[in-house]
């Protein structure tokens, strides 16, 4: 535990892409986010608000301009992305982005179970592992306990996001960054993953980040929800008040912010 | 008519022999290229001068009265060498990947020189006990040509069961998962750039290994041998994949039928190469030769797939 006792601190943190090029764009323009430890926060905000890129910059995908980010009291902030991944479990977008389509779903696994430790000459599987990821493949309900040596890449985009979330809590991650990872999902899939997904936050006391576009997700899911536009936090509630929150509210919020103008097209009012 | 009058069966069949223990040692170089081209996703093209380099080691280190079989690894260890710069240049100071590599082939025809001292070495097998030579293959009794392809047989099984199980250790898997999917290798806590060099390093000392064997069984090694050798690495691994990828991917041990699949294609490759050179095709036209037979393997697979989307069977 820090001295804080946060499970995340975010200060001031700026990124601008393309600097002093024609495409210059600040995407952040100082994120501050402090999370306590087993908090379940959902982000919502406008296409390009900054949402992934606060997430991306928490995985240390690129180093970021300005500003401090410490994960459970360890300042993060210099870290290169694959040192940083102990403290992290990655759900993605993009199906494909989060697991290897080549290898075997227990192999996909295996690589997770390591997370942070060094790659040795050890063969890359035992059996107790096989039966472990069995009984984990087994909850998830899908089927794939099963299907353990098939080829991750014939799965669907569904199955594909179960095992990234397998994966991302393996190993106990002292952050959950969910992005958007139900978006690319048909909506009984989708509402499947999120089940799953809630169930290893509870099951494992994760803390966790979940973008979502979906207000009424936002709304359902996590105990604490911020709104971010043009690159900054501008809404953040929690406990009681979150949970009476409305869409209504939420879309009332978003238009005061953005000048007026309507909710984005990507924005599920319903 | 006068044409097919004037071919002889008979040579074509005395080549072969030749044309394929050629093969088996290209096979080592082609797992080399499996390894960067397929694994690591990794076009690298070093390997035409690591595999001069291997051969240059090799053939100095003979000449000095070091024993052929220890050049092996010492040429396996320059190989690495090769594999380590164009990993540094392409990680640590970011120059694209094919570039790079390009950067150190060139580099090492200059070294590759200096190391020969000039441009051609001889290595002859009536002076030293060479590991393979193509006089064990024409010359001696069948029972000793038989035994001679027996060796090199188990030679090329236990480099691919070596590895098999490397792949399948976790340093392996890294490198595999870093081929297939970098972001999801770096979310998983793996140094992607370590092990790019590392499979860089495999891989051309692969190479740098088959250059010590094929300049003692050429007995002579040139500056300019490695020219067009990743054409001919990736020939292999491409006949062998369309051949025989299906077959193999079904294996229990797939990884391991399918680098014999490519060692295969080496033999396959050497043969037709062979053959056409028995059809009187002048040897000035076989490095285009070379380049159409991969050229034509890449685009099969790739029209087969438009050519069934076309009709609607694949989705997009
Ligand atoms: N890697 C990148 N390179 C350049 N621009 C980027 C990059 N990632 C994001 N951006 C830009 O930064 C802004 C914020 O993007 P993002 O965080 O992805 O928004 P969202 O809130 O929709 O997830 C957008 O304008 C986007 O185009
Ligand atoms: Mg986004």
């Amino acid at each position: 535990m820090s001295k804080t006792g946060y499970a995340l601190e975010i200060s001031n943190v700026h990124k601008v892409f393309n600097r002093g090029t024609i495409n210059e764009k600040a995407a952040l323009n100082g994120v501050d986010l402090n999370l306590n430890p087993g908090d379940f926060v959902t982000i919502i905000g406008g296409n390009g608000a900054g949402k992934s890129t606060t997430l991306n910059a928490i995985a240390g995908v690129w180093p970021t301009d300005e500003g401090r980010i410490i994960i459970d009291g360890t300042d993060i902030t210099r870290l290169a992305e694959h040192k940083r991944a102990p403290y992290l479990g990655r759900v993605f977008q993009d199906p494909m982005t989060g697991t290897a389509a080549t290898m075997d779903i227990e192999e996909n696994l295996a690589i997770a179970y390591r997370r942070g430790q060094r790659r040795t000459l050890k063969w890359g599987i035992s059996k107790p592992e096989r039966e472990l990821f069995r009984e984990k493949l087994c909850v998830l309900g899908l089927g794939l306990e099963d299907r353990m040596t098939s080829k991750v890449g014939l799965l669907s985009g569904g199955q594909r996001q179960a095992i990234t979330l397998l994966m991302a809590s393996l190993k106990q991650p002292k952050l959950l960054l969910l992005d958007e990872h139900t978006a690319a999902l048909d909506p009984k899939t989708a509402a499947k993953v999120l089940e799953i997904s809630d169930q290893i936050i509870s099951e494992n006391h994760l803390t966790a980040m979940m973008v979502t576009h979906n207000m009424k997700d936002a709304i359902a899911h996590g105990n604490r929800l911020i709104m971010m536009h043009e690159g900054r936090v501008i809404y953040d509630v929690s406990g009681e008040e979150k949970k009476n929150l409305h869409v209504k509210d939420l879309l009332a919020r978003f238009e005061e912010v953005s000048g007026g103008e309507f909710a984005n097209d990507r924005m599920i009012l319903a | 008519m006068e044409y097919f009058l004037s071919l002889n069966p008979m040579a074509l069949l005395r080549a072969w022999p030749g044309s394929i223990a050629q093969g088996m040692i290209w096979g080592i170089m082609a797992l080399g290229v499996y390894i960067t081209f397929r694994l690591l996703d990794f076009a690298d093209l070093t390997v035409d001068g690591s595999i001069t380099t291997g051969a240059a080691v090799s053939v100095m280190l003979i000449r000095g009265g070091v024993s052929p079989i220890l050049t092996l690894p010492i040429a396996f260890a320059a190989g690495m060498l090769a594999g380590l710069v164009t990993g540094l240049l392409n990680t640590s100071l970011g120059i694209p990947g094919i570039l790079a590599s390009i950067l150190t082939q060139l580099s090492l025809y200059s070294v590759n020189l200096v190391i020969m001292g000039k441009a051609n070495q001889p290595v002859s097998v009536d002076k030293y006990p060479l590991v393979v030579s193509l006089r064990y293959v024409t010359g001696g009794s069948t029972g000793s040509r038989i035994l001679f392809f027996a060796g090199l047989a188990l030679f090329l099984v236990v480099l691919v069961g070596i590895l098999y199980w490397y792949f399948g250790t976790e340093s392996g898997q890294a490198i595999r998962a870093t081929g297939c999917n970098s972001s999801m290798a770096r979310a998983q806590g793996i140094n992607t750039d370590l092990v790019k060099v590392l499979a860089l390093m495999i891989s051309n000392g692969m190479v740098g290994m088959c250059g010590a064997l094929y300049v003692q069984f050429q007995g002579s090694a040139d500056v300019n041998m490695g020219r067009g050798a990743i054409v001919i690495g990736l020939a292999a691994v491409i006949i062998g994949e369309v051949l025989f990828g299906k077959f193999a991917a079904k294996q229990k041990l797939a990884f391991a039928f399918t680098q014999m699949a490519v060692i295969i294609g080496a033999v396959i490759y050497y043969m037709v190469y062979q053959f056409v050179l028995w059809l009187k095709m002048p040897s000035d036209y076989m490095k285009l030769f070379s380049a159409v037979v991969v050229a034509l393997f890449l685009a099969v697979p790739y029209l087969k797939e438009k050519h069934l989307r076309k009709k609607g069977v694949v989705k997009a």
